[in-house]
């Protein structure tokens, strides 16, 4: 994974709350057995309207969606992720993030950050006055900001650490694998296994 | 010190305490795979030459893509087919146990944990799917996750994350004929909102849950992700226990009492604090269906449809805009008035086989109306074979609904059981979300009971309205 530290790109205001991942990504495109290119899909519903925020010039480049509150709700999906990213997004901005997305964000270096709601009202106005507007998330300093408006946001201190780090969960755990092989000694006889029954 | 029971659970699988900041690392009982959210977790391993740590804790299944007709052909959607075929391959490959399509044991992985008797009480399970709360009805701590998380369980058998918070759902009180656990669900939902549960282990109890069947738990349990929350979960009691005597999976004989012991001690301790608290009068609820675009836009079926005007909140009302919009509906609209053109009857919410006698016994003598669609798609295909050994099969066909083979189906549309632009349908699945059952197709969330009726009237009904 990417270290994150501070990223700056064209804020696009996205005035929905409740996306949930089956309009970031549709089901259909979550066939692919690949871990690349979903960006074909992102919004895919919203993106057959010409009117739909991403379909506007400047936004059209967007890095940094500034979203109603519940983004993210749903299906567990990391294709949702992985569209967004793939689209160009290194950062969304909410009031609240489903739990399931904001995991699966902090795994891919997808910056979800969370802002009071009146924030994020402030910078959806300055976004829509002045369509192609810069927005700068510093996530050592957790502040977002744009023209001469800043507000902090909230990260918890591990996923930040492990996105400014770029570390990949997998290989911190195996540091672990004495605990774990540890942990299943005293895992009792009558938990179930998934071997067929009767085979070996 | 007092605990929950999700405290419980949580406690008995911490491998590792996080210090400070970090998670903890929780160890992993049972991981259910299917062909959707795996391929990329797979590779993963492959690109760092990690085995599956523990493949037999780990099942798949086929069930997001499959068709539910013709299962005996190749899949006809080529991407589809490579979707399923890749599964084959990596669960060869890595040494984990497959029911693929026309297997008997396959079905919704939702429905056949359970089913093997392989979710029991007191375990964590995980998925690659958000319904995975569904197993919480059997006081397991269960909940879906992403795909870098299926592969950090395959590689580690283990999850880092930090406890939930704990949300006490209280049910008292007698459900009236005619009202189930979908109802108490989506009356759930609609109180504390789509977001209420963000955080959150729900426990659900109280005497209307203590009164409900294992399945009829799982279809609460299930939903719990539609309100936001990481699981849901029901003190394992004697109608836990009667459940899962004797399936496959079960603990025999002297592990069998060494078991319940165990799980006897499931239950929250007398004064354990849950970080929030809520309370539903069982007795005041009626029949439910949702409205609009999210699982929490619900009321009771006797109601209207919304005005979004009379919605104070401002994020509410234009969500509720939006809805009605995208919905094709008029404020005002007596919610009995909205014509259906699909019913669909399945989904790892409610494709068991309760939820199939139920439908069932209304549809019996009766006929879906003219113009009206009805798939009837079970679980799984040990739920379709005991449908079809109580004659249910016949009661559907005869009524002039679809038989179907086991999956998904129409609850997402990954298969080709999708809506078309504009169609409304009544369904027993979970999610109402915009194009979620088809490009442009439209939902509103029942039970069964609501389903079979609607199926038969035309329009969104329960069974009373049918004399």
């Amino acid at each position: 994974m990417e270290p994150f530290t501070t990223h700056t790109g064209v804020g696009v205001p996205l005035r929905r709350s409740n996306v949930d991942t089956d309009q970031i990504i549709p089901a259909v495109y979550l066939k692919r057995v690949s871990r690349t290119g979903f960006e074909d899909g992102l919004f895919a519903a919203w993106r057959a309207d010409e009117t739909f925020v991403l379909n506007q010039e400047p936004f059209r480049a967007g890095s940094v969606l500034v979203a109603g509150p519940d983004f993210g709700t749903g299906s567990s999906r990391e294709h949702a992720v992985w569209a967004l990213a793939d689209y160009g997004f290194r950062v969304v901005v909410s009031a609240r993030f489903a739990d399931i997305f904001r995991g699966n964000a902090g795994k891919q270096g997808l910056l979800t950050a969370e802002c009071e709601q009146s924030d994020v009202e402030q910078l959806w106005k300055i976004l829509e006055n002045e369509p192609g507007t810069a927005v700068t998330v510093d996530l050592t300093a957790k502040t977002v900001s744009a023209k001469d408006f800043t507000a902090r946001f909230r990260i918890d201190d591990y996923t930040r650490w492990r996105l400014l780090e770029g570390l990949d969960d997998i290989a911190l755990t195996l540091r672990h694998a004495d605990a774990i092989a540890e942990f299943e000694k005293s895992r009792p006889a009558w938990k179930p296994v998934t071997t067929p029954l009767g085979a070996a | 010190m007092a605990r929950t029971l999700a405290e419980k659970v949580w406690d008995a699988h911490v491998v590792r305490r996080g210090e400070g900041d970090e998670p903890d690392l929780l160890y992993i009982d049972l991981h259910l795979v299917h062909e959707v959210t795996s391929p990329q977790a797979f590779d993963g391993l492959r690109l760092a030459g990690r085995p599956v740590r523990r493949p037999d804790l780990t099942i798949a299944t086929e069930d997001h893509n499959v068709p539910t007709v013709d299962i005996d052909k190749p899949i006809a959607d080529p991407v589809s087919r490579t979707q399923v075929d890749t599964l084959r391959r990596n669960c060869e490959e890595f040494g984990v146990r497959l029911h693929p399509m026309g297997d008997a044991e396959q079905g919704i992985v939702h429905v056949i944990g359970p089913q093997l008797g392989l979710t029991q009480p007191g375990m964590t399970v995980v998925c690659g799917d958000s319904h995975t709360s569904t197993h919480g009805a059997f006081g397991a701590m269960a909940f879906g996750i992403g795909t870098s998380e299926v592969e950090h369980v395959l590689a580690t058998q283990t999850l880092p994350l930090r406890p939930f918070k704990t949300m006490a759902i209280t049910v008292d009180g007698e459900l009236a004929p005619g009202v189930t656990a979908k109802d108490v669900i989506l009356a759930v939902i609609a109180k504390i909102g789509t977001g209420g549960g963000q955080g959150y282990v729900l426990e659900y109890r109280g005497s209307a849950i203590e009164a409900l069947s294992m399945e009829a738990r799982m279809t609460i349990c299930n939903m719990s992700i539609e309100a936001g929350a990481r699981a849901g979960m029901v003190a394992p009691d004697e109608t836990t226990f009667a459940y899962l005597s004797g399936r496959p999976h079960a603990p025999k004989g002297e592990e069998w009492n060494a078991a319940l012991e165990n799980w006897r001690q499931l239950r929250t301790d007398e004064g354990a604090e849950f970080d929030a608290e809520v309370h539903i009068d069982a007795t005041s609820l009626t029949p439910f269906v949702t409205w609009g675009t999210n699982p929490g836009q619900g009321l009771p079926l006797s109601e209207r449809v919304p005005d979004p005007e009379a919605i104070a909140d401002e994020n509410e009302r234009v969500a509720a805009e939006k809805a009605l919009a995208y919905m094709d509906l008029t404020p005002g609209t007596p919610l009995r008035d909205i014509t259906v053109d699909t019913v669909f009857l399945g989904s790892c919410t409610n494709g068991r086989i309760e939820d199939l006698r139920a439908a069932a016994e209304v549809l019996r003598g009766r006929q879906v109306a003219k113009d009206v669609r009805m798939l009837v798609v079970p679980g799984s295909m040990k739920v379709r074979a005991q449908a079809e050994s109580e004659g249910l099969h016949k009661v559907f066909i005869a009524a002039g609904a679809e038989w179907r083979q086991a999956g998904c189906s129409m609850c997402l549309g990954m298969n080709p059981d999708q809506l078309r632009p504009g169609e409304r349908s009544a369904s027993t699945s979970n999610r109402n979300f915009e194009g979620r059952q088809g490009k442009g197709g439209r939902t509103h969330l029942v039970s069964p009971l609501v389903a079979a009726a609607t199926a038969v009237r035309g329009t969104l009904s329960t069974p009373d309205d049918l004399f």
